[in-house]
């Protein structure tokens, strides 16, 4: 086994025991620091693939300002007053539904033949990704950017306390 | 565009974001908090990005749709942990809960 695959089988660990923590941990808060292992192990799958900006963006976005909103949410809705979560009772449904699907899944991966020229991929550099985020990707780029703004609007003004209240 | 070596075959990111995916699928049906729902709902957009990226470099590097199509949903979610975040203040102030399950008004 070469370093490589020592890496990326250590970080495939980490990422569905985070995944595991985020979705069976009782504590909410050791489940949200769990969703933090999780992207982190992203960020090193992004790595593996050579797309280091991605891996840039995957830490500073995620890992950094959505966990710590997720946290903040937590808190905000006194979660720690009852850190327990209870599940709700359809539990077994969701089980079986995500078995199903990752049967489904792991049968599609493996009954499909991949390219077996893989030894290399291709390094796409800054430069080459910019050009195409701002020339040929340039409305998308301004209607994500029109998203952002609407809904953190929308975020500023539903959590502002209303008059009077 | 240089090429660099990979050891590591396609089909195990595929499987490894199929797992994430299915927990995805697993958290957002079981858990009642509605930030926990939220979380399981990061899991499975990162599941989805991983399988886009892997798709990009391995099988389309000359367009990579699939790292743009990363960064996209990297922007959107975080927008989208926003809203939802006002969203649960808003009827936690309202109804004293962030179960989803309590917040049943609109059913009959």
């Amino acid at each position: 086994m070469t370093g490589t695959e020592a890496i990326f089988y250590l970080m495939a660990a980490a990422a569905v025991g985070g995944g595991l923590g985020v979705v069976l941990l009782r504590n909410v808060v050791y489940a949200a620091l769990s969703l933090i292992l999780t992207l982190l192990a992203v960020a090193a799958f992004y790595i593996l693939l050579a797309t280091e900006f991605l891996a840039l963006v995957q830490i500073l976005i995620y890992a950094g300002a959505v966990a710590i909103l997720l946290l903040f949410a937590l808190m905000l809705t006194r979660a720690h007053d009852a850190p327990m979560a209870a599940d709700g009772p359809q539990k077994p449904i969701a089980a079986v539904a995500g078995m199903a699907l990752f049967g489904v899944l792991a049968t599609a991966v493996a009954g499909t033949t991949w390219p077996r020229d893989a030894g290399q991929i291709t390094r796409v550099p800054f430069e080459t990704l910019g050009d195409a985020l701002f020339r040929q990707w340039a409305v998308p780029f301004e209607v994500a950017s029109l998203v952002l703004l609407v809904a953190l609007v929308g975020a500023i003004v539903l959590a502002r306390p209303e008059e009077g209240e | 565009m240089e090429s660099v070596a990979q050891e590591v075959p396609l089909e195990h990111f595929l499987i490894v974001s199929g797992i994430l995916f299915s927990l995805g699928v697993y958290g957002v049906l079981a858990r009642r908090n509605a930030v926990l729902i939220l979380m399981s709902v990061e899991l499975m957009l990162n599941a989805v990005s991983i399988n886009m990226v892997a798709f990009a470099v391995y099988t389309s590097p000359q367009f990579f749709v699939g790292i743009i199509f990363a960064v996209f949903v990297i922007t959107i979610a975080a927008a989208e942990v926003g809203l939802a975040l006002g969203i649960i203040l808003r009827i936690y102030r309202n109804r004293a809960t962030a179960n989803v399950d309590e917040v049943d008004q609109l059913k009959w």
